[in-house]
């Protein structure tokens, strides 16, 4: 403490108002037990959320980007809770490299960290983002209970417009999360939607918006379990399956199963291993799901019997034993469970016939544990999740138009679109807090797929 | 009378002459007039002739003129009566029906306009067609893919309980993807809510029922 201020009367300063500005939040909290004596690891009292501060020395258009997407990225992980210093992005912080030369050691980096002063703050982890005296940035994180470095990680430089320099700085941010909690974060991950028939993929962190060339009027997109590989069908055009890339060409996206005259498909989910793509068929005998097996090019299977009612909409498990699909056997579309292979299938998200509204879109949560639906309530559909155990289902949304959930890869995470704003928008809820925030902003935006977490 | 003229002035030449010839130098050679009046009568007897000729032509001609004319009109009327019939059968072919929310059912109300889609059909036995379904904008994007299908369907099994061959229509489903009419509210809903009928093949020339 005595060797910043020393270094800088002005830093000191900013310090003594952060303290006062923070000083009531740390009244009022501290007759909370979660507040007193040490706390050990990453535990946390539910709806605590650990305290995060940005340091730094040095400024710039790169270190600056840096920071700013690091920043989003922590605060949209909803993990943290993002303590600010008026005026000021971040701490200033001198010292934790020297003269450009190299950085210091995790114990000298350590020993010009002011623990006291974060701790007083309410601050559990401060990060540091410096310039590294190689090129790119050094990103530093402590953890301020502990009063040690917790993991220290650089980014290299990049042009701060590209794709590229972003997915390393969002890396970077799910790195910092899962060494601050235990659990990655989900920076990295990127949704595909529909807007006009044309498909666009987006950052989890609403950023980098760029379409992706596409075979006709694009319908359900939805990824591979491994994230760079996505299926679609093409509608109304010649209504089949198709799969692109995010690597290489993406144009050619090929037609994976041949069409059968009269019949529309649609509706395409991977299986969790990627082997097999489910989708579904709408012909002379209704709407049913069918399997195709893409490792063998083989084995188109149908999977449902419908007669005279429709199946479509199918997501699997992710241990992929099971799928969930749409099914009007109640009369009305609702929401059905099944073996992957067809067996067994049986009325999942209950519902009481003449009162519930239909119900569609299911995906399953990446843990297992839920299913994400709309449903219809007074004439506007609604996003729901209802726990897989219990079955016991609740309404999420409530304002608008909500519709078509898709989880986020930490399972807690969901994506819908909303028109609370008037036009359709992506927008995303943490389950945990409750807390949503938009994702889009270019209107008439429909159909989100969320990926899976990105190397 | 004009003709009893010169043949008066012919004989009253003769006469004089014949005086002349008595007692007088040999007489010069005249034309025979009787010839000369029959030339000239020749003459003028050609000319109607060919004025006669001429008109004939010219009638002839513009009754030809006049008998295309009729044909090619009578042409064009049978044209445009076969374009006509043509375009009110595929105007009838073409009405749609709709349909109550999240149903695919034939409502009582529409079954006269298949009705009469089944007569045309029978009617015109090389016409083939396609149901394309639609639905409004509620409900997901893909249930209503299911659903168009389903109003897709339903009208070509009334028909083909009727008696149309399964293979003389094709069906499809466009989902919520091509509203009739644009906004939310049950007014742009119900104009959603529908089958299209577009003539696949055979459509030239088409008649009426009972025509």
């Amino acid at each position: 403490m005595t060797r910043m201020f020393a270094k800088s009367p002005v830093i000191a300063a900013v310090l003594f108002c952060a303290i006062i500005w923070r000083g009531e939040d740390a009244l009022a909290q501290r007759e909370g037990p979660a507040d007193q004596g040490v706390r050990v690891g990453i535990t946390y009292a539910p709806g605590t959320l650990p305290g995060l501060l940005f340091l730094g020395s040095g400024r710039g258009v790169f270190l600056d980007s840096v920071r700013a997407i690091l920043r989003r990225d922590l605060d949209y992980s909803d993990r943290f809770e993002m303590i600010t210093i008026p005026g000021n992005e971040f701490l200033e912080i001198a010292g934790l490299v020297e003269g450009g030369s190299a950085p210091l050691s995790e114990d000298e980096a350590g020993s010009v960290a002011n623990y006291a002063l974060y701790a007083a703050l309410r601050v559990d982890f401060a990060l540091d983002v410096s310039k590294s005296p190689d090129s790119g940035a050094a990103v530093t994180l402590f953890d301020v209970r502990g009063a040690a470095v917790r993991r220290r990680l650089t980014v290299e430089n990049g042009d701060v417009e590209s794709l590229e320099f972003r997915a390393n700085v969002h890396r970077l941010s799910d790195a910092v999360v899962l060494a601050a909690t235990g659990t990655p974060g989900i920076a990295t991950s990127r949704l595909l939607f529909v807007r006009r028939g044309r498909l666009y993929r987006v950052d989890s962190d609403g950023a980098g918006v760029t379409g992706i060339a596409a075979s006709g009027n694009v319908y359900s997109p939805t990824w591979h379990p491994e994230g760079k590989d996505f299926a679609y069908a093409s509608f109304p055009g010649d209504s089949r399956v198709r799969i692109g890339s995010l690597d290489g060409e993406s144009g050619d996206a090929h037609l994976i199963i041949a069409g059968v005259d009269g019949t529309q498909d649609f509706a395409p989910a991977f299986s969790p291993n990627g082997v097999t793509i489910v989708f579904a068929r709408a012909g002379a005998e209704g709407t049913d799901i069918f399997s195709y097996n893409l490792a063998d090019s083989c084995c188109l299977q149908r999977l449902t019997v419908g007669r005279f009612s429709d199946n479509l909409s199918p997501t699997f498990s992710p241990d992929g034993r099971q799928i969930a699909f749409v099914s009007t056997r109640p009369g009305s579309p609702q929401i059905y469970v099944m073996g992957s292979d067809g067996t067994g299938a049986e009325l999942f998200a209950p519902f009481d016939f003449g009162v519930t509204g239909n119900s569609y879109a299911p995906e399953w949560s990446p843990d297992g544990l839920n299913i994400a639906f709309h449903r219809e309530i007074g004439g506007s559909p609604q996003v729901f999740v209802m726990d897989v155990s219990s079955r016991t289902v609740k309404q999420l949304s409530s304002a608008g138009r909500n519709e078509d959930p898709t989880w986020g890869p930490d399972g807690r995470h969901l994506a819908y679109v909303s028109s609370r704003t008037g036009s359709s928008q992506i927008w995303v809820i943490d389950l945990e807090t409750g807390r949503i925030r938009q994702v889009t902003r270019m209107g008439r935006v429909r159909l989100p797929s969320w990926s899976s977490r990105l190397d | 009378m004009r003709g009893t003229l010169p043949v008066t002035l012919g004989a009253t030449i003769v006469l004089l002459v014949a005086a002349a010839c008595g007692g007088g130098p040999a007489p010069i050679p005249q034309p025979d007039p009787d010839s000369l009046a029959a030339a000239e009568q020749m003459r003028r007897d050609s000319t109607v002739v060919v004025q006669a000729e001429r008109d004939s032509v010219q009638r002839v001609q513009a009754e030809a003129r006049e008998r295309v004319q009729r044909e090619q009109q009578a042409q064009r009327d049978s044209v445009v009566r076969i374009q006509q019939e043509t375009a009110a059968v595929a105007e009838a072919l073409s009405a749609r029906i709709h349909f109550d929310f999240d149903r695919s059912v034939i409502k009582p109300e529409w079954e006269a306009v298949l009705d009469m889609k089944i007569a045309i059909l029978q009617a015109n036995p090389m016409l083939t067609i396609s149901i394309v379904g639609h639905c409004d904008e509620r409900g997901s994007d893909e249930y209503n893919i299911a659903l168009g299908n389903r109003r897709a369907l339903g009208a070509k099994q009334y028909m083909v309980n009727r008696g149309i061959e399964a293979q003389r229509i094709s069906t499809s489903s466009m989902g919520e993807s091509q509203p009739a009419m644009m906004g939310s509210g049950e007014e742009a809903w119900s104009q959603n809510r529908r089958d299209e009928f577009v003539i696949a093949s055979g459509g030239d020339g088409l008649v009426q029922p009972g025509s």
